[in-house]
């Protein structure tokens, strides 16, 4: 808009215009709770107007999410999300698309669409509650429970291995790869701004604790006792630090990683990786610290790199069809091939 | 009437209809030859109707029975509705062809036989024995023009050196010459044609058009065909025609709605045959301004529409039986959430993956019941390749102006058949509403029926600022669109969806009967089986018979005055390719004695067929009185 046709300044919005009049009924002490007010919090800075967020979900507790929040909005079929936003986005790009998911719906009855979802590019911000487990339906193991689960479904030890979601979005060709936390109130409130400004898919997993069927599964990063020790909180171009102390840090041993002490005076931080987040091969090595018990867990930016948008695509494409070929002309194109004309 | 070129004195026979099927092996070019043919008999002004059959391989084993290719077309000085019944002619590339088509030919038919492909190898894939081009017990009640194809392309392209692949795939162009010259049609659409399709390419445009020209002088020379034939300009209603294929027309159709809404169109389709050729169209429509969606498979195209639908774009999603099926559950989500859309399902044979390349109508019991809970949907039928195109553009109004997602079944049989097509005034089409809102009250509801006649909500859609609001797979608030589990709420939403579908038989056209409104038997059709249908009842009028055909192109809801119409009837009989899908339907609603008459062969019904069978029946009810 220019200054001169300037339409009066809309007032800013803030939290309670994005609070929907819906009595939220996640179970008291879900962590879906912290993620809602964060996204609360967080949407009156990204000055886009209200009317022009959607928020799209397929089935789950984390799905219920769209409800509860004052914008359009829609509450899809099991898996579904996915590809409901990206016939949204197609049909009008200009809408800021927020889907969200939960780590069943994402990866199991969902999977074919997320990878594809992935790969296209589509601007959506895609925001993965992962619980490790299914909630709605009362507690069965889930793709990322972890193996030997016991759980309704299996009592003796649930037999799969759990997916790595940044391993899986990073495989799937994803331009940007993120995680945060449910109570780290001010981290995730900066993911979701990181994810809003990145052109593309925003693959952001947020580990969600849920008190009823998977009770404690993320204290490890939540405790003050533990929090120092098992979070790896990246920024990028700094070196890879932690610790309560900011005492440990990761480096390479040829190219396998090895956590190291800082304090011991063998070490400093000019030995540690920078992390980089366009660098492909240091996401990768960050995504499979996920399960492994002597290294801490990357929260933050793990990957992000630039790509162009699958939408801006399809309509660029059109123009250039109208450019090369001129804007199609119907009454033409219904009497083109051999036609004959009967007196 | 005779006429003298080259010596040989040849008759020259005016003929009101006649039907030809080329017959070869899936690398011999049927499609192509017979699709040739057909432009060239529609510019010439014959009425006509083709029926292309081809197997679900791509390439099957060569000269093997699975491999065979086929195309037939009936055209006519007069109107026709179906590709005809036995052929006149049957065009035999290989002794596979032979041994597949020819005991459809009609007795004393003309067959004409590539002889060079009838070698040891060939006959014995085919399972003949000894050639049958020899056999006199085999050949005796036909007419047999043996001719070394192959041989006479050769020679006549010796010149140009040309591989011998070139050579022997120019051979279908020598057969189609000998049939130009014996139904008297021009070759120059045919090599106009060839020097489009092959600009880059002279040496083939080159042997092509000798193999063509070789096959017309053949004919003109040789003794064994002696009379060639007229069919003269059948009677059409004035304007300006095209041949279309039914795929086509739906294509057409849809672009046609988003022209008169002034919509974004946002088609998505998983790849299946035989829907894929509407992607394909509608791809090509780049600079039409449609955007279309490759989706990730059958599921992703139907979601990826409602979110579109959600949007506020023309939404629309192809696909065949099985494709069907797996979206049963988005569709259920499109009825809950009474968003606009139209699902196109071009129906195969089945169960599972059944019969890709060939026809049924099996899906009506899909289209009217495959979804979970009480969700009714609307189901339209198109009936002939023509009439996709207006078959789709309703389909797209119904959507817009009464928000409620939209079936249409096409099938194979008029999806991939042809036929001459009068092209519509575009100006003479209405415009199509919708129902979107920029603003509302204070006290709008999403949710709330908007118009009580029409039972339709409005359609808000995302980016339209006071109008937020959630909508989902849950229950629904009758006003709101909120979450709603009340019992007398969901009892009132479930009534609600049903009358949603039950009062468009105030907007759709009364049911109308060709013949009269009374009679003795009443043949009640849907879908592709118009024309054979239509043909054995002006048959059987002429006859004297008091027969009368009424064709359903809607089928949830019927037209209202239906079951007025039946009732006029003592006997009702339903020919379906199905097991018997609209007659139980029409049974359970109507209380009537409808008799089906089921065929499950993946082919079309032939008018003869229908005929017989209706005089079977009025053969029983004059019996009994």
């Amino acid at each position: 808009m220019s200054a001169d046709t300037a339409a009066p300044a809309a007032p800013a919005l803030t939290r309670k215009d994005f609070t929907s009049d819906q009595m939220v009924r996640w179970c008291p002490g879900c962590g879906d709770y912290s993620i809602l007010a964060q996204v609360q919090k967080t949407f009156p800075d990204m000055n886009m107007p209200k009317e022009n967020f959607v928020f799209i979900s397929g089935i789950g507790c984390s799905s219920r999410f769209p409800y509860y929040m004052d914008t359009y909005g829609f509450h899809t079929i099991h898996g579904r999300g996915m590809t409901v936003a990206t016939g949204v986005k197609l049909a009008n790009p200009e809408l800021s698309v927020w889907l969200v998911t939960g780590d069943g719906d994402s990866m199991s009855i969902g999977g074919n669409h997320l990878i594809h979802l992935l790969r296209r590019n589509l601007d959506i911000n895609l925001m993965m509650f992962n619980n490790r487990i299914y909630g709605l339906t009362k507690g069965q193991y889930s793709p990322t429970s972890e193996k030997g689960k016991v759980t309704k479904s299996s009592p003796f030890g649930s037999l799969d291995h759990a997916f790595n979601p940044p391993a899986l979005a990073l495989g799937a060709s994803a331009t940007f790869i993120g995680r945060s936390l449910d109570v780290d109130a001010k981290h995730l409130q900066t993911m979701i701004a990181e994810a809003y400004a990145h052109v593309g898919t925003s693959f952001l997993e947020i580990y969600q604790n849920c008190l009823i069927f998977n009770d404690n599964a993320f204290d490890d990063y939540s405790d003050k006792e533990t929090k120092g020790v098992r979070q790896l909180l990246l920024e990028d171009g700094q070196p890879m630090v932690f610790g309560p102390e900011r005492n440990l840090g990761i480096r390479f041993e040829g190219h396998r990683p090895q956590v190291v002490d800082l304090t011991n005076g063998k070490w400093s931080l000019d030995d540690l990786v920078v992390h980089d987040k366009t660098d492909k091969m240091l996401a990768l090595m960050l995504c499979d610290l996920t399960y492994q018990p002597d290294f801490p867990t990357p929260f933050g930016v793990i990957y992000q790199v630039e790509k162009v948008s699958y939408e801006s695509q399809v309509y660029q494409q059109i123009d250039d069809a109208i450019e090369k070929l001129g804007k199609g002309d119907l009454k033409k194109l219904l009497k083109s091939g051999h036609t004959w004309t009967v007196d | 009437m005779s006429e003298t070129k080259k010596g040989v004195r040849k008759n020259v026979e005016s003929i009101e209809q006649v039907t030809i099927r080329f017959a070869g092996d899936s690398g011999d070019g049927m499609q192509l030859t017979g699709s040739q043919f057909t432009e060239t008999t529609a510019m010439m002004g014959n009425d006509l109707a083709t029926l292309p059959d081809y197997p679900a391989e791509i390439r099957a084993p060569a000269g093997s029975l699975a491999g065979v290719s086929s195309f037939q077309l009936q055209f006519a000085s007069k109107s026709i509705q179906t590709p005809g019944d036995e052929p006149d002619v049957l065009v035999a590339m290989n002794p596979a062809a032979l041994k597949v088509h020819l005991p459809e030919l009609r007795k004393n038919g003309l067959v004409i036989a590539n002889s060079a492909n009838f070698t040891k190898r060939n006959l014995s894939l085919a399972g003949w024995d000894s050639n049958p081009l020899e056999d006199d017990k085999v050949m005796g009640e036909y007419r047999l023009v043996q001719v070394d194809m192959t041989r006479l392309v050769t020679s006549a392209v010796e010149d140009l050196k040309l591989p011998n692949k070139i050579v022997a795939r120019s051979t279908n162009m020598f057969a189609l010459g000998i049939l130009y010259w014996l139904y008297g049609r021009s070759l120059d659409p045919t090599k106009d044609f060839i020097k489009d399709k092959f600009k880059k390419r002279p040496e083939i445009v080159e042997a092509n058009i000798r193999a063509l020209d070789a096959g017309f002088n053949y004919g003109d020379t040789i003794e064994a065909i002696s009379t060639s034939y007229v069919v003269a300009k059948a009677e059409m209603a004035p304007g300006v025609y095209r041949n279309i294929m039914g795929n086509q027309a739906l294509a057409l159709g849809l672009l046609a709605a988003a022209h008169k809404s002034g919509l974004q169109l946002v088609y998505s389709g998983y790849p299946i045959t035989p829907a894929s050729d509407i992607l394909h169209m509608l791809a090509s429509y780049k600079n039409f301004g449609v955007v279309t969606f490759q989706a990730e498979d059958e599921i992703a195209a139907v979601t990826a529409t409602i979110g579109a639908a959600f949007a506020g774009a023309l939404a629309i999603t192809g696909t065949s039986g099985p494709g069907l099926a797996l979206k049963g559950e988005g569709l259920g989500l499109a009825i809950t959430t009474e968003l606009p859309l139209v699902v196109i399902n071009v129906q195969r044979g089945g169960p599972s993956t059944g019969l890709p390349t060939k026809t049924e109508q099996s899906d009506l019991n899909q289209a009217m019941y495959g979804r979970n809970g009480e969700s009714p949907m609307v189901v339209l039928a198109a009936a002939t390749a023509s009439d996709c195109f207006m078959m789709a553009f309703e389909a797209c109004r119904i959507a817009l102006e009464h928000m409620v997602p939209v079936l249409l079944l096409s099938d194979s049989y008029i999806g991939s058949g042809s036929e001459p097509w009068l092209i519509p005034d575009l100006d003479t089409i209405p415009e199509i509403k919708n129902r979107k809102v920029s603003a509302g009250g204070e006290d709008f509801s999403a949710f709330q029926i908007a118009s009580e006649e029409a039972m339709a909500r409005s359609w808000a859609v995302p980016g339209t600022p006071g109008l937020e609001h959630r909508i989902g797979g849950l229950e629904k608030d009758i006003i709101t669109g909120n979450v709603n589990y009340d019992a007398h709420n969901h009892q009132a939403m479930t009534d609600r969806r049903q009358k949603k579908v039950d009062v468009l038989a105030n907007y759709f056209p009364l049911a109308e009967v060709l013949g009269e409104e009374t009679g003795d038997l009443l043949i009640l059709g849907w879908g592709s089986t118009f024309g054979a249908i239509r043909t054995a009842t002006l048959k059987l009028q002429e006859q004297g018979h008091r027969v009368s055909h009424l064709h359903l192109r809607h089928l949830n809801p019927f037209p209202r005055n239906l079951g007025e119409l039946l009732l006029k009837f003592p006997k009702i009989l339903v020919p379906e390719l199905n097991n018997g899908q609209l007659v139980k339907i029409i049974r359970g609603e109507f209380l009537t004695d409808a008799q089906p008459y089921n065929k499950m062969q993946g082919r079309p019904f032939v008018p003869s067929e229908i005929e017989r069978k209706a005089l079977t029946i009025l053969k029983e009810t004059s019996n009994v009185s």
